[in-house]
């Protein structure tokens, strides 16, 4: 009873801030509405005993890449989008089959999965530990590469950010 | 959950958050005074024996004061930029573990508000959000100095929070857990029956990465550079008046007791002190004074130290501490790996 008041209320408001990403016309806005998206659906996890999970999201998205997201808009300095939209007047043709496919997954998955455990009954998939354990045995080879992946990422970003110096 | 779970919860929050907001009040009252001394005069002594009916001065006198909007405020984002940092601030201390479990009234009574599994991180993810309070102020002020206030802010956190999170990988590796509760367990025994097991004393490194990622953390002189008087008027707060401004300050004291109670926790032993085993009650009273240890060690500093300038501030943070914190990774988990 109490869970369930308790996911409305988070539900609602993550929907409420996703729209308010999109509709904003502000980017300081648009921003400050996914941290609300970000910070909601943490709770979510944590609600579904995945805590681990939620305070990783709330570390990374919400607090880390969300700052340089703040930050670039703020040393930009963009008050307002201007007519931003008025370039791309047919790109909203584009969205409704996507928005409409979108739609039908999520329907046809609503509608399939009839039996849903019960929560207690699950086995602990969330905390630091089955987490740790899943990464280092049956995963390690994505983990590592991922991780290969990112280093690079880092590098490009470092020549990147060197060769404009010495132009 | 029965009534007296619940009875025992509001209790429990009504005392700490009581005892939290006034020791808020009266660490101001500590660093005027401190600094006082430190300065070669008295500080505030006037209002009451000591001056010890100061902060509620200070108080009626920021209810008082006229509030102040500025016209081209973005007024929604700039109501809201106190709640954002004041929030955050004040919930860390809910996961915060400050006793073992006490016998009180019939009752075993855990002497935290909340425990989780994972408060260590639940601690970071908290202090990680309370930066777009201070980011949301210089933002919605619409003015240049509250601005540059606030991209150092952000720019800052970045950088301090990865030495911060990495100088405590050690003490997670050592200890195994990341429930504060558990850390400060492990660091109980002594060797020889003398020295404390305190992991100071096993991660020096570690500890004096911590103590500088979260001296910066919480924009401390000498990391100050978003409220730098002598350059930017007063930084993101500039144009806060009233209780507004007030609030910003209660948040800044909120993050440093917050930022000495988890320097407590993990490298100093949290409530762990001769006796406590025998008489838990005990505990608080340890926790309590090695607080207030980093909150005079906080202090001292801005008594003592000049403020960096913001390219030193980012080539120590990223030239000298995140290589320091990496090497120090390796090191303690190689060891963790020959002693274990």
């Amino acid at each position: 009873m109490m869970e369930q008041a308790f996911f409305l209320i988070l539900a609602a408001f993550a929907v409420g801030a996703a729209l308010s990403v999109v509709v904003q016309r502000s980017p300081i806005y648009s921003a400050f509405s996914l941290i609300g998206v970000l910070v909601s659906l943490a709770a979510l996890y944590i609600m579904l005993k995945a805590e681990f999970l939620g305070a990783i999201q709330i570390i990374v998205y919400a607090g880390a890449i969300m700052v340089l997201f703040v930050f670039v808009i703020m040393l930009l300095n963009i008050r307002k989008e201007e007519n931003a939209l008025d370039k791309h007047r047919y790109l909203w043709l584009l969205a409704i089959p996507f928005a409409a496919t979108l739609i039908v997954e999520i329907l046809y998955t609503v509608l399939k999965v009839t039996d849903i455990p019960e929560l207690k009954d699950r086995p602990i998939i969330g905390d630091s530990q089955s987490i740790g354990y899943g990464l280092y045995t049956g995963y390690l080879m994505p983990f590592e590469l991922t991780s290969i992946l990112i280093l690079l990422a880092i590098v490009g970003a470092v020549i990147l950010a060197r060769r404009e110096k010495e132009d | 959950m029965d009534i007296y779970n619940l009875i025992e919860w509001v209790v429990k929050i009504g005392i700490v958050f009581l005892i939290f907001m006034h020791a808020l009040a009266y660490i101001v009252l500590l660093e005027r005074r401190l600094l006082g001394f430190i300065q070669m005069r008295l500080g505030p002594n006037r209002v009451g024996p000591y001056g010890l009916l100061q902060p509620l001065a200070d108080g009626i006198k920021f209810f008082f004061k006229e509030e102040i909007i500025p016209r081209d405020a973005d007024r929604v984002l700039y109501m809201l930029a106190p709640i954002v940092a004041l929030v955050p601030a004040l919930t860390t201390i809910s996961v915060i573990p400050f006793g073992d479990t006490v016998n009180l009234f019939g009752r075993e009574i855990e002497l935290s508000i909340t425990r989780t599994n994972i408060s260590l991180l639940v601690v970071l993810a908290l202090t990680s959000m309370g930066v777009y309070g201070i980011v949301l102020a210089g933002w919605a002020s619409n003015n240049k100095y509250s601005l540059m206030g606030g991209l150092r802010s952000s720019a800052q956190m970045i950088s301090y929070e990865l030495s911060l999170s990495l100088s405590i990988v050690g003490v997670i590796i050592f200890s195994g857990s990341l429930d504060l509760a558990e850390i400060a367990k492990e660091q109980m025994n002594t060797w020889w029956g003398i020295i404390p097991k305190w992991n100071i004393l096993t991660q020096p490194i570690g500890f004096l990465l911590f103590l500088i990622s979260v001296i910066a953390e919480t924009n401390r002189v000498p990391f100050d550079l978003p409220e730098a008087e002598t350059e930017l008027v007063a930084g993101f707060h500039t144009e806060y008046s009233s209780m507004k401004f007030a609030i910003f300050f209660i948040a800044e004291y909120a993050n440093m007791v917050t930022a000495s109670a988890m320097a407590t926790l993990l490298f100093l032993g949290g409530w762990h002190g001769p006796f406590v085993k025998d008489f838990p009650l005990l505990g608080p009273v340890y926790f309590t004074m090695k607080i207030v240890f980093f909150l005079v060690l906080y202090i001292w500093l801005r008594g003592t130290l000049p403020r960096f300038r913001y390219d030193q501030l980012m080539k120590f943070g990223w030239k000298f501490m995140i290589p320091v914190a990496l090497a120090n990774v390796v090191l303690v988990a190689a060891l963790a790996l020959f002693l274990y």
